[in-house]
């Protein structure tokens, strides 16, 4: 992989979290830079989501410090208001608004939260929308749609406030296999842009496509960490080893 | 192997149509059956009877009790008393003035149907329609003579206490809904204790209380308007229901809600405002109406303070020594009066749950 990496734009220093006594995030460090493509895998309950949940601060952290673009994820307003503004999260279930239509959903946030006209705020909403190839339905309501087609509007609402960072909280695991492929479409096309992705997912294949890095957590640590290739194909941890052969011998 | 495609077809005729249906619903077992011919009896002995009283036997025409020859139903009396049921002891002469308030009020209501959009202009309507309604009814104004609450009555003294309460309680509602979700302990606990401190306590109590307690607490001479007090009761009493109603609501929406809301950025009021409530009010709406009927019904309560709101006017009438033992259309009368506005309500309850409704195609 020789791609132009540019500054820090996550670090994540000694992160520490508990639920009660259970210790979910156990000294995480993680620095991600601009343009990276990183992918998180790990079995479930292992805390990748929980970890991806905290950058933007959906969750809390007990210890360590988690940094975007240099602002600390704490609780001063003012931090978090400019952290979400440039953070866009995308969830398992989708999670549109279902009371709004299509283009209610995308523009809703440009409108309230950054003033923009409402004018501008329907053609950028248009823009992504034509992106991820559902400017079509912009006036049905989301439970009118496919699951596939509501994670794309998924996709299109959080690129609407133009985010330097994307998470993807495992975006394909709610799908029916034949929807999957068109929403890794749409993920593929935005890391080919360069746009800085962090993707808690289980599509291997995705990530040896278009990963920068893949970490792999188990147990609430990071306990390898690699390019795509080396990652797959020479992994030397043996929990790594024996992870693997379960999701790719299945 | 390849399977040919099949049409579909008409299910089978016993499966479709009137006699379908009666097989179903009225015949399916002897249990059934014998539901069916019991209820048939009881409707047989009480319509006929209730039809001839009401209609075939009745009086319709005439000015006075004299003129009641028949054996059934007087309804010259609710004629003769019409105004009394619907305006109180309104005076006569002013009795335009309710008239106007009830034709615009309607003329509203067709309008914001047939108007659509302009939120801005509704609100309007909302805030400037109970002004123009209390300077119309009170007077005082524009040389018309003040009417004093205490003639208010009737069917407009109902429906004057039954729209202040929703219209009032509704907001009132939602922001305690709000107080008891919320993160801050000392918000939390008073909504607690506001909520089930007037959910513990009857509505009659509530209006005795206002009425006959809290003018001890006033300084001597000031006297605070009877019905005023009584809809500040009635609306405070309703808030408390009306917001555990919505909380319902709120429980029923999934966390993934808040959580895209707050990963858009959206601050606690927006998130609340645009997202959380028009959800959880949508999924109340039935329940909403349900509490908004009790309320409506309710307000015959008033009588225990003096006034006379529909109900309490059927004592009054039938009471009139021209008109006495009428008690019976008196009440006939109102009650179905009450109906149709309860029915109006829940009917629009259904169409509202309908319209509101995203999942399907429009």
């Amino acid at each position: 992989m020789s791609k132009e990496l540019g500054e820090p734009i996550i670090e994540i220093n000694k992160v520490n979290k508990w639920y009660d006594e259970f210790h979910v995030l156990k000294d995480i460090d993680l620095t991600v830079k601009k343009g990276e493509i990183v992918v998180i895998a790990g079995p479930s309950g292992s805390g990748k989501s929980t970890l991806i949940r905290c950058i933007n601060r959906l969750e809390e952290y007990q210890e360590g410090i988690i940094k975007v673009k240099g602002i600390e994820v704490n609780n001063d307003v003012k931090n978090l208001r400019e952290i979400r503004a440039n953070v866009a999260m995308v969830f398992q279930h989708f999670n549109l608004f279902p009371h709004l239509t299509i283009l209610e959903n995308l523009t809703l946030a440009p409108v309230w939260v950054y003033k923009k006209p409402k004018k501008e705020a329907i053609e950028t909403a248009m823009h992504y929308l034509e992106k991820v190839n559902i400017a079509d339905q912009a006036n049905k309501y989301p439970n009118q749609l496919s699951g596939g087609q509501q994670q794309r509007v998924a996709i299109a609402r959080a690129l609407c406030k133009s985010p330097d960072i994307m998470l993807f909280d495992e975006p394909t695991s709610a799908l029916d296999p034949e929807m999957i492929g068109e929403v890794l479409d749409v993920m593929i096309n935005l890391a080919q842009e360069g746009k800085t992705m962090v993707t808690v997912t289980h599509e291997m294949g995705f990530a040896r496509k278009v990963a920068d890095r893949v970490i792999f957590m188990d147990a609430g640590q990071i306990v390898e960490e690699n390019d795509p290739e080396n990652f797959f194909h020479n992994p030397e941890s043996e929990r790594l080893q024996l992870f693997l052969q379960q999701i790719l011998n299945h | 192997m390849v399977y040919p495609p099949k049409h579909s077809k008409e299910p089978p005729v016993l499966e479709r149509g009137a006699i379908a249906w009666i097989r179903h619903n009225l015949l399916s077992s002897p249990f059934n059956i014998a539901f069916t011919i019991l209820g048939i009896a009881i409707l047989y002995m009480v319509i006929p009877p209730f039809i001839h009283w009401a209609f075939l036997d009745a009086t319709f025409v005439g000015h006075s009790k004299s003129d009641c020859t028949g054996d059934g139903a007087c309804w010259v009396f609710v004629k003769e008393k019409l105004n009394m049921f619907m305006f109180g002891f309104y005076p006569q002469a002013e009795l335009y003035r309710p008239k106007i308030v009830i034709v615009s009020l309607l003329g509203l209501l067709a309008f914001s149907k047939f108007f659509k959009g302009r939120g801005v202009i509704k609100l309007a309507l909302i805030i400037i329609f109970p002004l123009f309604a209390f300077i119309m009814l009170h007077g005082g104004y524009f040389g018309m003579p003040i009417v004093e609450t205490q003639k208010w009555g009737g069917l407009l003294l109902t429906l004057v206490i039954a729209s202040v309460g929703i219209v009032l309680s509704f907001p009132i509602g939602i922001l305690l809904s709000l107080g008891r979700q919320s993160k801050l302990p000392i918000i939390k606990s008073l909504s607690v204790f506001y909520i089930e401190f007037v959910r513990g306590v009857p509505l009659i109590t509530v209006l005795f209380m206002a009425s006959v307690v809290l003018p001890l607490f006033f300084p001597e001479g000031v006297n605070f308007d009877k019905l005023a007090r009584a809809l500040i009761g009635i609306t405070l009493f309703e808030a408390a229901y009306v917001a555990e109603n919505i909380r319902s609501g709120f429980q029923a929406i999934p966390k993934g809600q808040y959580e895209a809301a707050d990963a858009l950025g959206l601050g606690y009021w927006q998130k609340m405002g645009l997202v959380i409530l028009p959800q959880a009010i949508r999924i109340t709406i039935p329940n909403l109406v349900g509490t908004f009927i009790s309320l409506f019904k309710d307000t015959s309560l008033v009588m225990i303070i003096g006034l006379f709101d529909l109900l309490a006017m059927v004592t009054v009438t039938a009471n009139d020594r021209d008109w006495l033992g009428m008690d019976t259309e008196g009440y006939v009368f109102v009650a179905f009066v009450f109906w149709i506005f309860t029915f109006s309500m829940s009917r629009y309850s259904k169409y509202l749950e309908k319209k509101l409704d995203t999942s399907k195609g429009r």
